[in-house]
């Protein structure tokens, strides 16, 4: 038997049905890449409490998660780390339901060297750092962030020379983290987790140097009638996973930050 | 077009160009000693020659960024002679690039060196032409396909080059930021026009390059069957 173009269509396109996964009630989230370990713990605990749940986290830039729902994303819950984003989805009627803050971000300038994160701003471009990292000000909001403050203390011209650019903010930790980058200015989320803690030092930004880090989150159309959807977003709105959070570093809607 | 992305589509250019003519010079000779050599080792080298067709460039990007980083074994022995390390720069894309785009420089090279064969060079070397003349004057015009094909491919491909210069890289302008990590900026930023711009040209240009490379390879075969 010869094999033509639709014998072949026949032979293949069951092949790919097939290799799907099966429509069981599962949660896919789209999170900022500042919460990789922050949310990562949430929905161990999630799990653990609910063993039957699959739920998975893809960690990324805002930015780059908002173009990908814009354009028809298979994501349930979109947590950006910056509130404009869904809003804005919200706006286009992209969302189920209203976008909810979750959190307040800070950042931190990190450095492996403790000496070199304890510098002010204003001395960076005097500073022995041949690289700074941050994160994409284009799409990332941390990123943006970084810029924001780097301009208010007045030193963003004169760092442009030294700056490099992560993809996302845990892609900025990572240029920092691997020694590349001589400094960084990250999530306070990334420098407290467990596998960056105790590497070189860190020294908190001042919160009103940049527009505030106001994360958020909404559930999206395809998750509308999933139950698993709206039990997750009530367990974040829970005790033990504000927690977390907490234990993060995130100032959580209404509470008071360091 | 933008400032930025001009400066992109020039750093790009210069990448592809400075990475061809690394690896013509290395791979040419590599290329040669794979043709003829009946060592064990060949086997080998040209295994590792063909690693980064299979490896996902993200495993490159990785060891790149350790190795060249002030406190890698590249990096950290330039900073102790004083000089400054290779991540987030320029000649460290080089580097990468060269590496990532080796079996597209050696590979058509070699196949073309044994097409040659070996009865050419022996022949002209009765007529007292030395290695070099017998090379240069035999080897390389019999071997031109070849050269197209490996220069044409060496330079698409580090023109394409994506994985390795995100992680590398850092995004400087004039120094790393590609054209590809433009694209992905402008997609990811929801800038439609400035991506569709920089995409389309890039999908002509290199169908362009590509098809004069066909066609020369043909008209040269119908001439010279």
């Amino acid at each position: 038997m010869r094999l033509t173009l639709p014998r072949f269509a026949l032979l293949i396109v069951p092949m790919l049905l097939l290799a799907r996964p099966a429509l069981a009630e599962d949660l896919t989230i789209a999170a900022a890449a500042d919460l990789k370990f922050a949310m990562a713990e949430v929905v161990e605990a999630f799990r653990s409490a609910n063993p039957e749940d699959r739920v998975q986290a893809i960690y990324g830039s805002s930015g780059k998660f908002f173009t990908q729902i814009v354009n028809g994303a298979p994501f349930d819950l979109y947590f950006s780390a910056d509130i404009a984003y869904p809003r804005e989805l919200e706006q286009k009627g992209l969302t189920h339901g209203e976008t909810r803050p979750y959190a307040l971000g800070r950042i931190v300038l990190w450095s492996l060297d403790p000496g070199l994160a304890e510098v002010p701003l204003t001395d960076l471009p005097g500073a022995p750092i041949r690289k700074l990292a941050i994160a994409n000000p284009q799409h990332a909001p941390y990123g943006l962030r970084a810029q924001e403050a780097l301009r208010h203390q007045g030193v963003w011209e004169a760092m442009q020379p030294k700056l490099v650019l992560g993809e996302n903010i845990a892609h900025a930790a990572q240029f920092v983290g691997s020694g590349a980058a001589d400094a960084g200015i990250v999530a306070l989320a990334l420098v407290l987790s467990p596998t960056m803690e105790g590497k070189g030092g860190w020294t908190l930004i001042p919160a009103d140097w940049h527009q505030p880090l106001e994360q958020g989150y909404v559930i999206l159309p395809r998750a509308g009638d999933k139950a698993l959807a709206h039990r997750f977003a009530d367990y974040l709105a829970s005790e033990p996973a504000r927690a977390v959070m907490r234990r993060y570093g995130f100032v959580l809607p209404g509470e008071e930050g360091r | 077009m933008s400032h930025t992305d001009w400066l992109a589509l020039v750093t790009t250019l210069e990448l592809s160009a400075v990475t061809t003519l690394v690896l013509l010079l290395l791979g040419t000779p590599l290329a040669w000693w794979l043709a003829r050599t009946s060592s064990r080792l060949a086997v080998a080298v040209e295994a590792v020659v063909a690693l980064p067709l299979v490896l996902p460039p993200t495993v490159l990007g990785f060891y790149m960024l350790v190795a060249l980083g002030p406190r890698g074994p590249i990096g950290g022995t330039l900073e102790s002679l004083g000089l400054p390390h290779l991540a987030f720069t320029f000649t460290g894309l080089v580097i990468a690039s060269t590496i990532y785009s080796l079996p597209f420089m050696v590979q058509p090279l070699k196949d073309a060196f044994a097409a040659v064969g070996a009865r050419m060079t022996e022949v002209a070397a009765t007529l007292r032409a030395g290695p070099w003349d017998r090379f240069f004057t035999v080897v390389v015009p019999l071997a031109r396909r070849g050269f197209l094909t490996a220069i044409t491919l060496t330079f698409a491909h580090t023109v394409g080059e994506f994985g390795v210069v995100l992680m590398v890289g850092g995004n400087i302008p004039g120094e790393t930021r590609v054209l590809s990590i433009a694209i992905y900026d402008h997609a990811e930023s929801m800038d439609y026009a400035s991506a569709h711009l920089l995409s389309g040209g890039l999908l002509a240009a290199s169908f362009l390059l590509l098809l004069t490379v066909y066609l020369v390879n043909r008209r040269y075969l119908l001439v010279h069957p």
